[in-house]
């Protein structure tokens, strides 16, 4: 059985073909794309390593089986720095040691840029610390990502008021 | 022939720098390789069964049904696996357990490999495995201590920790004018490294590539080859990025060495990445311990005695202890100790060295136990404890090779507020109606060192290579250790180009024990100074050298050049010596660890005082961790930005350990029914506030050549006790094991 979708991949269209109805997004992107930067922590919805942004909101990849994503735009960590301009998440996560091992960092780094769009935590460390909470840290980087997250809102909402006045 | 001493090498132009990571740009942006990222042409995929139930045998596999499943290739069990060259009972290296590779149909622990399946996608081989649908004769299983304790027994053999003693423990007991007896328990934890285990294997004749995830490269390489009786050069292991690891990733384990085997069946590459419940078994765990502690102290509040005796598990078919009266054998000055173990076995897989082992379990009981003590006492726990400190290593009097406890006890204090601390339980509310509660812990933590060596390059146009197969699994080796070799030829960091993560580099030892950045690190100094010595002597021999005449021993190394340390105006360039020399780059090469003289003289520990402020509901009895101050010595930091984020990495496991992680058995199966991150709780980020890390100065010239001791395992250690004892500040409630929960203190 074969089965096509199209996808907006890290801005770019893709005509997809999926092998097997059971495939998910995190697998597809990971096994079948070249895409592995999306970690697999859990494969249910458990630890945030796969969080993607799917039409621009967060999503656990592990969840989402491909077939069901026709159309959809899908944002992987592969796709967040514009060539060497990294995204401010990304140089904030690297300025606090937001990470240690790396594993959940791609996770912990999409699930930030989609909670900073949802524009409910502002730099607000309690509402950060709640709304990063999905994504797990073995290593306990914790107080880092908090920090970095802090920041790089902080310099968006900046760029934001710049770019709007 | 000139002085052969090493031109001596300067600290502080690189080590004591908060470098930021240098593999933060392939972290941040997804390019970081981890070992199930690799995706080679022709690849197959392995999924293994794991047993549900925890002993017996299994009786029935419906090999039919997953075999023609479509995609599904290969299904192996213990009916037709291929053999293999190494016996699976045998501990083919200093690190290896008797390891479960479908040897018969017995079933020893709940997740144990019972068949492995290959298939063209991991969709299919998933699928096989589900089809396989086993059934088994199940036995009664034992899973907690008491379900086996009649047949308990003394551990002994190599690798074992024997216990301590020293004085007369009797006595001790006797000559006590207060003492207390009580017992604690720690459950069962699983490491849990967010990158699950993973292995892709290639065969290319008889040689082997795989990429797994290993905190002791060439050791694996070993163990791995042995299995397959083929010498251990034959193996090239690439692990550049691990994503943690905390004592699970330097053994291997049955799953790698059957998808090795899958691999070299089939001829095509094999990738195996364990499922987050196949954490749960077959990759070593914290044993779970019970720890009676009995300590007396006479009239002026000295310990007499310390008696602390352990029980741990360990599985039916091998042995390994949770060291936990270690945590007693170096802290406090009593005139008596007993530090012993005892081991149970267990329907469980084997369990193996978990972040702190021994001192994390250890000191959570003991760290209780002095509170206890403190308040039968009717003293403050820190002044206790300042009462109780040992100037010299108990029972032998060795020197400590540095120790900065007191200091650390008393900025930690301070940064804390813990002055004017009511002794008695329950008499902090807070406005918000939460029953506040503070508590501390003392830290210990040994530094071991084992053996690595390095190389080092110094080439013409004045950078320099470093290799050797040290890894990062997040402690900062990657950074941190190129730090120490661009110090070792007094480059900057950026002149240097490190390469480690690959079997094939200068053995860069193991990732554990808080040893690795001592260990290696020392042997990459050592090759930096090799190398100086080299141009040392070049130049001193040579007429036309600047430096010519001048004593080896007084040349320093600074931004590429040679100095003589008394005429900085005597002075040749790294490449000015090699080219005279006729040579295009000059190599040297240092080995690392520790003169067995050298630990007969001193103690050598890490230490650290942790403070933990908790507010409790008083109706509901949730626990928040608000504040978590700990202050560490722990020789020289050569990295601030990276060691605080060790510290604060280990308080939180602390925090984990102290309130979250417990597995969890059916008593009927054997089986963890938490066994994932639902069920499992490790902290999150909500969890975690108010954490405070201070790193006190400490000058060790004895504990190695670089003054490390190491930090990836002190945090967790005493920041348990804390926690407990905080707990008990705030609500009167002592409870004696851990994790605490919610129904712990709502029982009456």
């Amino acid at each position: 059985m074969s089965l096509f979708i199209s996808l907006t991949l890290n801005g770019e269209a893709r005509d997809v073909s999926i092998d097997d109805p059971r495939v998910t997004l995190l697998d597809l992107l990971r096994e079948r794309l070249a895409l592995p930067g999306t970690k697999k922590g859990c494969d249910r919805g458990q630890c945030g390593a796969c969080t993607v942004l799917v039409n621009g909101r967060r999503a656990n990849a592990c969840l989402m089986l491909a077939a069901g994503l026709d159309g959809a735009q899908i944002t992987t960590i592969e796709g967040l720095a514009r060539g060497e301009d990294l995204h401010p998440v990304q140089a904030a996560f690297i300025e606090h040691d937001g990470f240690q091992c790396g594993y959940c960092t791609p996770g912990q780094i999409m699930s930030a840029v989609g909670l900073i769009a949802e524009g409910d935590a502002g730099s607000d460390p309690e509402r950060i610390r709640e709304g990063m909470s999905g994504n797990i840290c073995r290593c306990g980087a914790y107080h880092g990502i908090t920090l970095a997250v802090q920041e790089a809102s902080r310099r968006m909402a900046a760029k934001e008021e710049g770019d709007a006045a | 022939m000139s002085d052969t001493l090493s031109p001596q090498i300067r600290f502080g132009s690189n080590a004591g720098q908060p470098a930021t990571r240098r593999d933060g740009l392939a972290k941040v942006t997804g390019v970081a390789t981890f070992a199930a990222d690799n995706t080679p042409e022709g690849l197959l995929y392995a999924v293994y069964a794991p047993a549900k139930i925890a002993r017996g045998r299994v009786s029935h596999l419906d090999v039919a049904a997953a075999e023609a499943h479509p995609g599904v290739t290969h299904v192996i069990t213990p009916q037709n696996r291929p053999e293999l060259q190494g016996d699976p009972s045998a501990k083919p290296t200093m690190f290896s357990f008797r390891t479960e590779v479908l040897q018969d149909d017995t079933v020893c622990y709940a997740g144990q490999p019972i068949a492995l399946v290959l298939g063209e996608t991991l969709e299919a081989a998933t699928e096989g495995a589900r089809l396989l649908a086993p059934q088994y004769v199940a036995d009664p299983v034992r899973v907690a201590l008491d379900d086996n304790l009649a047949t308990s027994f003394e551990p002994a053999g190599f690798g074992l920790p024997g216990g301590a003693s020293h004085g007369d423990v009797e006595a001790g007991h006797a000559a006590a004018t207060r003492s207390i007896d009580v017992s604690y328990e720690t459950a069962a934890q699983y490491h849990n490294a967010m990158e699950t285990h993973a292995i892709v294997a290639q065969w290319d004749g008889d040689r082997l590539t795989l990429d797994t995830p290993s905190q002791a490269l060439n050791l694996s390489c070993a163990g791995f080859a042995y299995f397959f009786g083929i010498p251990p050069e034959n193996v090239t292991l690439r692990s550049p990025y691990i994503g943690g690891g905390f004592g699970s990733k330097a053994i291997p384990t049955g799953p790698q060495v059957l998808a090795i085997l899958a691999a070299r069946m089939t001829q095509r590459p094999v990738k195996l990445m364990f499922t987050r419940q196949q954490m749960f078994g077959p990759v070593g765990h914290r044993g779970a311990t019970r720890q009676r502690l009995r300590l007396g102290v006479d009239e002026n509040t000295a310990l007499t005695v310390i008696d602390h005796e352990g029980l741990a598990e360990t599985s039916t078919f091998d042995d390994f202890v949770e060291p936990a009266a270690n945590a007693s054998q170096d802290l406090y000055a009593a005139g008596a100790l007993r530090a012993s173990h005892r081991l149970v076995r267990l329907d469980v897989g084997t369990p193996g060295p978990m972040r702190g082992p021994g001192e994390a379990s250890g000191s959570a009981a003991l760290e209780c136990a002095m509170d206890e003590m403190a308040e039968v006492a009717g003293m403050d726990p820190l002044e206790f404890r300042l009462r109780n400190y040992a100037e010299t290593q108990p029972g032998t009097g060795l020197p400590y090779s540095s120790k900065a406890l007191r200091e650390c006890y008393a900025e930690g204090a301070a940064r804390f507020g813990w002055e004017g601390r009511p002794l008695e339980p329950r008499q902090m509310q807070g406005a918000d109606g939460l029953l506040t509660g503070w508590g501390m812990g003392t830290a210990l933590f040994p530094c071991p060192m084992f053996a690595a060596e390095a190389r080092a390059t110094l080439r013409p146009d004045g950078t320099a290579l470093f290799e050797t197969s040290a890894v990062d699994m997040g402690q900062g080796a990657w950074t941190v250790l190129a730090q120490i070799a661009a110090d070792s030829l007094g480059l900057t960091l950026d002149q240097v180009e490190f390469r480690a993560g690959h079997s094939a580099l200068p053995d860069g030892g193991v990732a554990g024990g808080s040893g690795h950045t001592a260990t290696a690190g020392g042997a990459l100094h050592a090759a930096g100074g090799d190398v100086l010595r080299q141009l040392g002597e070049l130049a001193t021999e040579d007429p036309q050298s600047p430096l010519y005449g001048a004593g080896n021993s007084s040349l320093v190394a600074r931004d590429g050049w040679l100095l003589l340390e008394e005429d900085e105006s005597r002075r040749e360039r790294f490449a000015d010596i090699l080219i005279r020399a006729g040579q295009t780059e000059m190599t040297g090469t240092g080995h690392g660890g520790r003169a067995p003289e050298a630990a007969g003289r001193h103690a050598m520990n890490s230490h650290g005082a942790v403070f933990a402020e908790v507010k409790v509901d008083p109706d509901l009895c949730q626990v928040r961790v608000t504040r978590l101050v700990g202050a560490f010595a722990a020789g020289r930091i050569i990295n601030p930005r990276l060691t605080e984020s060790q510290l604060m990495g280990g308080m939180i496991w602390g925090t984990s350990f102290a309130l979250h992680e417990a597995a969890r058995h059916d008593r009927r199966s054997g089986r963890i029914v938490n066994a994932d991150f639902a069920g499992y709780h490790v902290p999150v980020n909500a969890d975690v506030s108010g954490l405070e890390v201070i790193t006190v100065h400490e000058d060790d010239p004895y504990v190695n050549a670089l003054g490390i001791k190491g930090v990836g395992e002190i945090g967790i250690v005493g920041t348990v006790g804390a926690i407990g004892n905080a707990i008990w500040h705030a609500t009167g409630k002592r409870v004696r094991h851990f994790p605490i929960r919610i129904a712990d203190l709502l029982a009456p």
